[in-house]
């Protein structure tokens, strides 16, 4: 187990080092800059601006002050918040980003799981039919659409919750916004534990357990679930994945004060610190969460924990 | 006689009979219609229209769906037809969606197939270098991009394709894995045949059926990161559009008009179900043993 740790983990170092060097240079390479909005600056100001931000130094020392800047966590300033370096804004936004995120993807998780288990004890009846056509509308509407419309019918129609912002944190301002992100993850997750109910209800040991007279619940709870739910797992990484690129549109619709707000803002207007810091952050993010998701996999299933421990039985 | 005989044998063939069982798909069928009616929608809509998709009616601004004029699906803020619009944001939505996943299946396909048959250090490479690029969330990725190199459509073309075509080369490999030990392409072998037309002629064309479902499935995944990209201010630019930037601009604009947002989302929304009916349809037909 710790070999296979210490091998994930000597995989991730070098792949996070890749992203950071491929969008630093990327980044350096594109013709113009973050100071094109700014209109005709005089060329001494000019030259101190850049000369604040370091990018009047060849490129390779640039790269080489980042990322020994990047070793003791500093990010570099925004250059388009002034007074604010990338740190602080990513350390304003995520906390909001990452409410939302979470528990948006524990709501899919915990409606989507028994759901996928429901359709599947009813297959090809009524009831089945009825989640699985709800959930091919949830993965079929995104939530560019989803969004705004939530807005329209509970915002301006009904008067029941507010259009958007953040209220520093009101539950009634979080409410559209989390259905919208949750709606797309509990679809995907209720499809995905129906159609592994499906499966594992068909294997020798669940029949068995059956043929011994237990009765279904019993069936269900001690013997189906717990493969039901295994491959959940490996969801987790792309799920997580999924949930930040869908907080970035909500976060947008209902002008939350979030990372994936700052994203935005930093890819318009070339805040190169600004996009580098919310991608590092990001990705290593999403990376952390594989590992995760690889090792709790691990945990899960026995099958699996003999293959990381190098072939070796325990 | 001998004709006869082998119109029977080609009756029985695994396209024809996959195809029996997707005909047979009420779902799969519909869908298809769907996206017949979409598509004729995008190439013919500004042909019926007698608006274009530049001109400002100042006279009508922002009026909703009507048959004056007409508007058959009102104006937007600037007084623009939004049925031309939406046709024309159609237009870019499945170029894009059947371009970008195309240039994915030809990468992917031929990396993985070449990986997964020649197989040892060779593959082992390859497939490492896809692992990393595997970790990339792809949507920062594509934006980063789009940063860098500015706002035009055949970048986000080359850049959803650049990311898309990894998965299909997983499970080209895998397929090409289980092909390589089958029997005719040991004949192949035996008879000399070079391993370039081996691949070309004997593993792609049997490892295409699922590389088939995942691209209907793949085709609708684009059009929603272009649609995301657009809806951020960061795909299309005016004066061209997209259903994402139409979203995002009836978003704006949902207390007084909502057509402008419900009117291009019905659409995107329409053809995400026809593709995924279609997908799903495609599976069923291709691998019949599987009933979920």
């Amino acid at each position: 187990m710790l070999r296979f740790l210490g091998s994930r983990i000597a995989i991730l170092i070098p792949t996070l080092l890749v992203i950071v060097t491929l969008s630093f240079f990327l980044m350096r390479l594109a013709p113009g800059g973050p100071f094109d909005a700014d209109a005709q600056l005089e060329p001494e100001i000019l030259d101190n601006l850049r000369r604040a931000y370091d990018l009047d130094l060849p490129i390779t020392e640039q790269y080489t002050l980042y990322l020994g800047r990047l070793l003791q966590g500093d990010l570099g300033p925004s250059i388009g918040n002034k007074d604010y370096s990338v740190s602080e804004l990513i350390a304003i936004g995520l906390p909001v980003s990452l409410e939302l995120g979470l528990t948006a993807l524990l709501l899919a998780t915990l409606l989507g799981a028994p759901l996928g288990i429901i359709a599947g004890l009813n297959q090809n009846r009524a009831l089945d039919t009825t989640i699985s056509t709800l959930a091919m509308t949830g993965i079929a509407v995104p939530s560019l659409i989803t969004a705004p419309l939530l807005t329209l019918i509970f915002g301006v129609m009904l008067k029941m919750l507010p259009v958007a912002g953040w209220g520093d944190g009101a539950w009634e301002n979080k409410i559209l916004p989390l259905i919208a992100l949750t709606l797309p993850q509990l679809s995907i997750i209720t499809r995905l534990t129906r159609g592994s109910f499906l499966d594992v209800r068909r294997l020798n040991f669940v029949r068995a357990a059956r043929s011994r007279g237990l009765p279904e619940w019993r069936v269900i709870v001690f013997h189906a679930l717990s493969p039901t739910l295994t491959p959940l797992v490996s969801y987790l990484a792309p799920a997580v994945a999924g949930v930040m690129t869908g907080s970035i549109v909500i976060e947008q619709v209902f002008g939350l004060p979030g990372v994936g707000r700052y994203f935005v803002q930093g890819a318009l207007s070339r805040d190169y610190p600004l996009v580098m810091g919310v991608v590092i952050v990001y990705a290593a993010a999403v990376l952390v969460m594989n590992l995760l998701a690889d090792l709790i996999y691990g945990l899960l299933d026995p099958r699996v924990r003999r293959g990381m421990r190098g072939g070796a039985r325990a | 006689m001998n004709q006869q005989l082998l119109d029977a044998v080609a009756g029985d063939s695994l396209t024809r009979a996959a195809w029996q069982r997707f005909r047979a798909n009420r779902t799969a069928v519909a869908g298809l219609v769907m996206l017949g009616f979409i598509a004729l929608f995008a190439i013919a809509g500004s042909w019926i229209s007698p608006h274009d998709m530049e001109t400002n009616d100042w006279e009508r601004i922002q009026i909703p769906p009507t048959f004056e004029q007409s508007h058959w699906f009102g104006t937007d803020a600037n007084g623009r037809d939004l049925f031309v619009r939406v046709s024309a944001g159609a237009r870019i939505s499945l170029a894009i969606g059947m371009l970008t996943t195309l240039v994915s299946v030809l990468i992917g396909v031929l990396y993985g197939a070449v990986a997964g048959f020649v197989g040892g250090k060779l593959d082992q490479f390859m497939m490492r270098i896809v692992d990393v690029l595997y970790a990339l969330p792809l949507f920062f990725a594509i934006i980063v991009l789009v940063t860098i190199f500015g706002r035009n459509i055949f970048l986000v073309f080359i850049a959803i394709g650049a990311v898309e075509w990894l998965t299909i080369a997983r499970i080209v490999r895998g397929q090409t894995l289980s092909v390589k030990q089958m029997e005719f392409v040991e004949a192949a072998r035996s008879l000399g045949a070079p391993q370039s037309r081996i691949i070309a002629r004997h593993v792609i064309p049997n490892v295409l059926g699922p590389v088939i479902v995942f691209s209907t499935l793949l085709i609708p995944t684009v059009i929603l990161v272009e649609s995301f990209l657009s809806f951020l201010g960061l795909g299309v630019q005016e004066p061209q559009t997209s259903w994402g930037s139409l979203i995002s601009q009836g978003a704006g604009a949902i207390d007084t008009s909502p057509w402008l947002l419900v009117i291009p989302a019905a659409f995107l929304a329409a053809t995400m179900f026809a593709f995924n009916f279609i997908g799903d349809g495609l599976r069923d037909a291709l691998d019949p043993k599987d009933e979920g």
